[in-house]
């Protein structure tokens, strides 16, 4: 949370204080704040939406979009779903691996992070990846790591 | 001045449409051609985006497959003034993947600016809403009952019928909730109608909240799909600046607030009671029914959820008559229904028909076989928690009963097809591992079901004792089909069990076992 205080993520994150589902919401804005929910924002939400910490924890731990860490500068989403399967995606998947890119340990190399997910809805293109909220049809492991080094500075 | 149509729908970004159409303005620019660039969603012939379309005295013709380095030589090629060129797939509308389409709820995907709302009005936008504004609520409630519209989500519920409970429940507040947490694999329908259309969807869910006095309505679309959030919520900007959104509809009495939720990475959540969970803001964990949500739903209150398909049909319902509706179909399925094919096809994308066409004839004759050019093995129908049928089930019509009787289940009417290189043990295995993975853990049957299926499959595969491990599996199977709360953990079985019996090959079972 370096760039930013405590009051100003209060202040952020204020106008939802009162709002019914403000739990899930909190996070959301947190994560699009940071790019993550560190441990002391967990507190901090508990604290604005008056509920318990452990509350807040079981939302967080719910969902598999937030993170507890920094995302890499690139997060490359690989679908995993059947049909991306059926398209062959076996293959890209093993490529990514051999490179380096492990999309089930979500490990970040040279700031490239991977990770699975299920179904990006480009299901008459697949294998479908999705580069920074990119999506890429017909992809390979050529063509996802082209458009990711792209974008790494 | 030559009115050009690239699409800004997902699936053509993904193949490089942004860059296209950057291309094209820059292009023609510098050839001192005078165009004008419209973004349309999709036409839903996806094996053919990028698909660039102009507009012609005929009609539009389109152009197909076009890369940002064949623009140069497109235009150059004088095609946006003639037509001709060797990328043209000709008139769009006539191409034989369309033309035979009923295009009801999909009429302006592809055709429109999903942004204008000019656009819209003049391309049947609105009448539905109009009429529905002049009629009294049980009047509204009695049409959508009458067309025989069903959710479209996978459940098969009829609206009305919904609709009708909502509206006798009394109540300080009620709730419109949009399911646009489209997470079963092979599915993009609804992301390709907000995306290219999304003031239908807006119309039909302001005319549900007509229809049950709700005045609050809430779309809860799936993280996944950015494309769709940013233009829903730009569509809804638009909505409420034009006042068809807000305390006076059209300058009606009636009120209708409307509010994208996003979710955040939960296939469970997709399943109504989870997807309420999350609307509160909490885990999206599944909620026994009764009482259902109908009469106690978001915050306690009485709440229609209805798919994105399903009120996507509202609009031209009330436009065009409930009997119009009605008189398309097969059976008790009535109306369209927008198919999807997906996975190792050769022309993938949206086919809008009224039920009842049958499955071999969307796979082969739409959709061309598959993409690898080798058989067909089988195809997964309505998602991950869909069953597997096989060629022999080419005959089947499309519709929720014939596809129950034949074992499988519409869903959300997308189609998967896998070629004979499929290993449909790993797809029975992945079956249980997608649910063990995204179950919320509320229920015994779901949680430790599906955990124990990978197990019991691996053993089944690896020839362990084989005959007591399918006895197992199947014991397994049915105490989670009996045993869920919701069809996440009720419904896995069916892949599993229909790959089972459909390949036992696959599992290392020897031919006269018995299943």
């Amino acid at each position: 949370m370096s760039n930013y205080s405590e009051e100003s993520i209060l202040n952020y994150l204020g106008p939802y204080k009162d709002e019914a589902s403000a739990i899930l919401r909190s996070l959301q804005l947190v994560q699009e704040l940071l790019g993550y929910v560190p441990d002391s924002a967990i507190d901090l939400i508990a604290k604005n939406s008056n509920v318990s910490r452990a509350e807040v924890y079981g939302v967080f731990t719910f969902y598999s979009d937030f993170r507890s860490t920094p995302p890499a500068q690139v997060v490359v989403k690989v679908c995993v779903a059947e049909a991306c399967q059926a398209s062959g995606n076996a293959e890209l998947i093993s490529q990514l691996h051999g490179q380096g890119y492990d999309i089930h340990s979500g490990k970040i190399k040279d700031d490239i992070q991977m990770e699975q997910t299920f179904c990006l809805g480009n299901c008459a293109l697949g294998p479908a990846a999705m580069v920074n909220g990119k999506p890429i049809g017909r992809a390979t492991s050529t063509s996802i790591l082209k458009a990711a080094l792209e974008l790494t500075s | 001045m030559i009115k050009v149509f690239v699409p800004l729908d997902s699936a053509a970004l993904s193949m490089g449409a942004d860059e296209v159409a950057v291309a094209i303005v820059q292009c023609a620019a510098s050839q001192g051609l005078d165009v004008t660039l419209i973004r349309t969603g999709s036409r839903g012939m996806l094996w053919l985006e990028p698909l660039v379309e102009v507009e012609t005295s005929s009609g539009r013709i389109g152009f197909a497959n076009i890369s940002t380095e064949a623009v140069p030589e497109l235009i150059k090629s004088g095609a946006l003034e003639t037509g001709s060129h060797k990328s043209s797939i000709g008139l769009v509308e006539e191409h034989d993947f369309f033309k035979n389409q009923n295009r009801v709820t999909f009429a302006r995907v592809g055709v429109i600016d999903p942004l204008s709302i000019s656009d819209y009005e003049s391309h049947g936008g609105l009448v539905g809403l109009r009429k529905a504004i002049e009629m009294t609520a049980t009047d509204v409630v009695s049409e959508v009952t009458a067309s025989g519209l069903r959710g479209r989500g996978g459940a098969g519920f009829p609206a009305g019928i919904k609709w009708q409970t909502v509206l006798n429940t009394e109540s300080d507040q009620k709730y419109i909730c949009c399911n646009a947490d489209e997470g079963d694999s092979g599915t993009f329908a609804d992301r390709m109608l907000m995306e290219g259309d999304p003031f239908t969807l807006i119309e039909g869910m302001i005319i549900s909240g007509i229809a049950v006095g709700a005045t609050q309505g809430l779309i809860y679309v799936r993280s996944e799909y950015p494309h769709a959030i940013d233009i829903l919520n730009r569509a809804i900007a638009i909505a409420n600046e034009y006042g068809l959104l807000g305390s006076n509809v059209l300058g009606s009495k009636a009120a209708f607030a409307l509010e994208v939720r996003v979710g955040a990475g939960s296939y469970v959540c997709g399943e109504e009671t989870a997807m309420l969970e999350s609307l509160e803001g909490k885990r999206g964990m599944v909620r026994a029914k009764p009482p259902i949500p109908a009469l106690v739903g978001l915050f306690g209150k009485p709440t229609v959820i209805n798919n994105v398909m399903t009120l996507s049909a509202v609009p031209m319902i009330l436009a065009q008559g409930a009997a119009a509706y009605q008189a398309l179909g097969h059976e008790r399925s009535r109306g369209t229904q927008v198919f999807q094919l997906a996975g190792n096809i050769k022309r993938g994308g949206v086919v809008e028909l009224a039920f009842g066409i049958t499955l071999g004839e969307l796979v082969d004759t739409y959709g061309g076989g598959t993409n690898s050019g080798k058989p067909v093995k089988t195809v997964q129908i309505g998602g991950p928690l869909g069953a597997y049928l096989g060629t022999e089930s080419w005959d089947v019509a499309m519709a929720y009963e014939s596809l129950a009787q034949a074992g499988g289940m519409l869903g959300h009417g997308g189609i998967v097809v896998f070629d004979n290189t499929a290993n449909m043990a790993k797809q029975a295995r992945f079956a249980m591992e997608f649910c063990a993975e995204e179950s919320c853990g509320k229920c015994t049957p779901c949680r430790i079901g599906s955990t124990r299926g990978v197990e019991v499959i691996d053993r089944i595969v690896a020839g362990e004792d084989q005959e007591k491990n399918l006895e197992l599996l199947e014991d397994l199977c049915e105490v989670m089909t009996d045993g869920s709360l919701c069809a996440m953990g009720g419904l896995t079985p069916m892949p599993v069990r229909s790959a089972l019996k459909l390949f036992p090959a696959d599992f290392g079972i020897k031919t006269g076992a018995k299943l």
